[in-house]
């Protein structure tokens, strides 16, 4: 198989015997339209991403011909309106596609989260309507790549404190800045960027790619993440036309009602990670004999493999509730950063266990466990760090600002 | 172009077999449900891609099964199907299925009736011969390419050691092998689009069904592997000959 940088990948057949829990029945809380999107996206992971994903990790690269996979899927934006190019799907059911991609890998979640919720969905809601209809059937239908600006170099846990801005000069505004750790930023038709204008108030403007003065180089030597592909977006003197500021939205409800969007798909798509991570674990104790026997009759892997699938099921019940809400408009950013915070946390645990359990051979790209761990470790720290989420339940049960 | 599609619930293949404590029926104790592969991936795909290459046309899914079925039938219509008919009765045996379908199929007037070559389930590859016979059409099993023209269809059947190549005119019955057509997943918008569609759910014929199953039994579990030293070449031929009962 032939990339468009010019590497080879070989096509090495991977068998996915991925199966799935549900220790307490969750699925009877599911809808038919949820258990059908579960099957259709697990049918296509297990066809398009797990056969390749061990080897395009391995080479860091990112594999480009997914997005247009994940675009016939309906992966990208399934709770937009249909006439926008999304689905017309509800919350749960958004989250459970995002838990069976993370299944495949968070690299590949990403690709879509970040189109859906943090491109498609800001476009959506505080773009004017010439901008919706110009934008979002493209970007639904994978022909357009988005990403999104918010973290600076010097401004991650504190975007208030960016310096990314724009400046009025007649029909345009002027963008000088950088923007850092920005996923899908290198192969990006169009960047959802937000900076601030002369009067310090933050702003949202579309930036197409081939906008002069606008670059975005990609960073390398990542550990994580790297069938995903991440870069910075460089802003010197880039003239963006009035027409592509975001008319509807001023000041940081922006772009942190995007990241509660995002969370929210976090939240359910790392139980999908976490999920992976213990049937692999459940298989291999079961099959693997030490001493004469399987090691899953060892009372110290039997107490790992109790605790994965406790945790695990209380991170369902975490997502499902926060979905039943969600649908309902009632979620508020609070209970999401809570339900981000609480199933990263879970699923890398459940990875680190889970390595455990797979000895030597955890280690190695036989099994998906490493890889799981070591996606998690981003996740952990992206749309919001662990330690940043509980400030905001901190500050959201006490009323008194930690951050500052 | 008017096709009917026979789909089949089947439970997942990677389901453990285990039966009641008398033997008589299956356990269904946590069994996840499945549309039969055969009938899903080849022979309702290729179902539509008949339409889709005419440019129109009717996609009709058939299944005999109580209310239960409706999932495995929704997942049929997201997949791109028309509109689907449940025969609302718990099936006992092949010709129960066929005698209902026949009934319904006799009303219609449809140019191909598909189904899977077998079901993964009971393995009976029995339905579509009864169905064919009942309603006096041809029947051409094993099929593992269709082409169309106009009325005439040339159809390559898998047969021992090769392939068989037959024409036969509408209507007819086919049954679905590997490679008639390729998987397609639903997707999002098939899924939503689903819902609308019509699941139309119709009384059974009065059948009294002649064949009942008596009891299972699960195939004897695998003994373990006995190494015989090289230089024993007579202690071997002993246990296949005593043991293994196979020289």
């Amino acid at each position: 198989m032939q990339q468009s940088n010019g590497a080879t990948v070989e096509k090495k057949t991977r068998t996915d015997r991925f199966q799935y829990h549900d220790y307490y029945q969750i699925d009877d809380l599911l809808s038919e339209e949820h258990l059908l999107a579960r099957e259709a996206v697990r049918a296509w992971v297990k066809q398009e991403v797990s056969p390749i994903i061990e080897e395009y990790a391995d080479r860091a690269q990112c594999p480009t011909h997914l997005f247009k996979g994940l675009a016939e899927i309906g992966a990208f934006g399934p709770s937009l309106p249909a006439e926008y190019g999304g689905g017309g799907m509800d919350e749960i059911a958004y989250g459970i596609i995002m838990q069976e991609l993370e299944r495949g890998d968070s690299g590949i979640r990403s690709m879509a989260s970040v189109q859906g919720s943090l491109v498609m969905y800001p476009i959506y809601r505080f773009g004017s309507e010439e901008q919706r209809r110009k934008y979002l059937p493209k970007l639904g239908a994978g022909e357009f790549i988005g990403c999104f600006g918010l973290t600076e170099p010097d401004h991650g846990s504190n975007p208030g404190g960016m310096i990314t801005n724009i400046k009025d000069d007649g029909d345009a505004y002027i963008l000088n800045g950088a923007k850092m750790w920005i996923t899908n930023s290198p192969l990006a038709d169009i960047a959802v960027v937000w900076a601030k204008d002369e009067a310090g108030v933050v702003r949202g403007v579309i930036v197409e790619k081939d906008m002069p003065g606008f670059s975005a180089p990609e960073i390398h030597g990542k550990w994580s993440l790297r069938a995903s592909i991440t870069g910075e977006l460089v802003f010197e003197d880039v003239r963006v036309p009035k027409a592509n500021v975001l008319p509807n939205v001023q000041g940081m409800k922006g772009p942190l009602s995007c990241l509660s969007k995002a969370r929210y798909g976090i939240a359910w798509g790392v139980i999908g990670a976490a999920l992976d991570c213990y049937d692999s674990a459940l298989r291999y104790a079961q099959e693997r004999t030490q001493f004469g026997r399987p090691i899953a009759g060892f009372q110290l892997q039997q107490k790992k493999l109790a605790e994965m699938i406790t945790e695990i099921t209380k991170a369902q019940l975490l997502a499902w509730r926060l979905g039943t809400l969600a649908n309902t408009g009632k979620a508020t950013p609070a209970q999401i950063s809570m339900a981000k915070r609480n199933n990263v946390q879970m699923a890398l645990e459940v990875a680190r266990e889970a390595r455990q359990i797979h000895g030597g051979m955890g280690i190695t790209n036989e099994y998906p466990v490493m890889r799981h761990m070591m996606n998690l470790e981003t996740v952990l720290t992206y749309e919001g760090t662990h330690d940043i989420h509980l400030l905001i339940t901190g500050m959201d049960i006490t009323g008194l600002n930690a951050f500052q | 172009m008017k096709l009917l599609v026979c789909v089949s619930k089947t439970p997942d293949t990677t389901t453990k077999i285990a039966f009641n404590a008398e033997g008589t029926a299956l356990d269904t104790n946590g069994i996840q449900y499945i549309m039969n592969p055969y009938d899903e991936w080849y022979a309702l795909v290729r179902a539509l891609e008949l339409c889709e290459a005419a440019g129109g046309g009717k996609v009709t899914l058939i299944n005999v099964g109580a209310a239960a079925n409706d999932s495995v039938i929704r997942k049929g219509l997201a997949i791109g199907a028309d509109e689907a008919v449940r025969i609302d009765a718990e099936p006992q045996s092949a010709m129960y299925v066929a005698r209902q379908i026949a009934a319904y199929a006799a009303k219609e007037s449809f140019d191909i009736i598909f189904l899977g070559k077998e079901t993964i389930d009971y393995n009976g590859s029995e339905v579509g011969a009864m169905l064919a016979e009942m309603l006096d059409l041809p029947f051409i099993s094993y099929a593992s390419h269709l082409d169309m023209n106009g009325n005439t269809a040339t159809i390559t059947r898998d047969i021992e050691g090769g392939a068989e190549k037959v024409a036969v005119e509408t209507p007819f019955v086919i049954s679905a092998a590997k490679g008639l057509a390729e998987q397609r997943i639903a997707n999002m918008k098939g899924i939503m689009m689903a819902k609308k569609k019509p699941l139309t759910v119709i009384a059974p014929v009065d059948f009294a069904d002649p064949v009942v199953a008596v009891q299972y039994e699960l195939p004897p579990p695998k003994s373990a592997v006995k190494l015989i030293d090289p230089n024993n070449m007579d202690e071997l031929v002993r246990l296949l000959h005593e043991e293994a009962k196979v020289i």
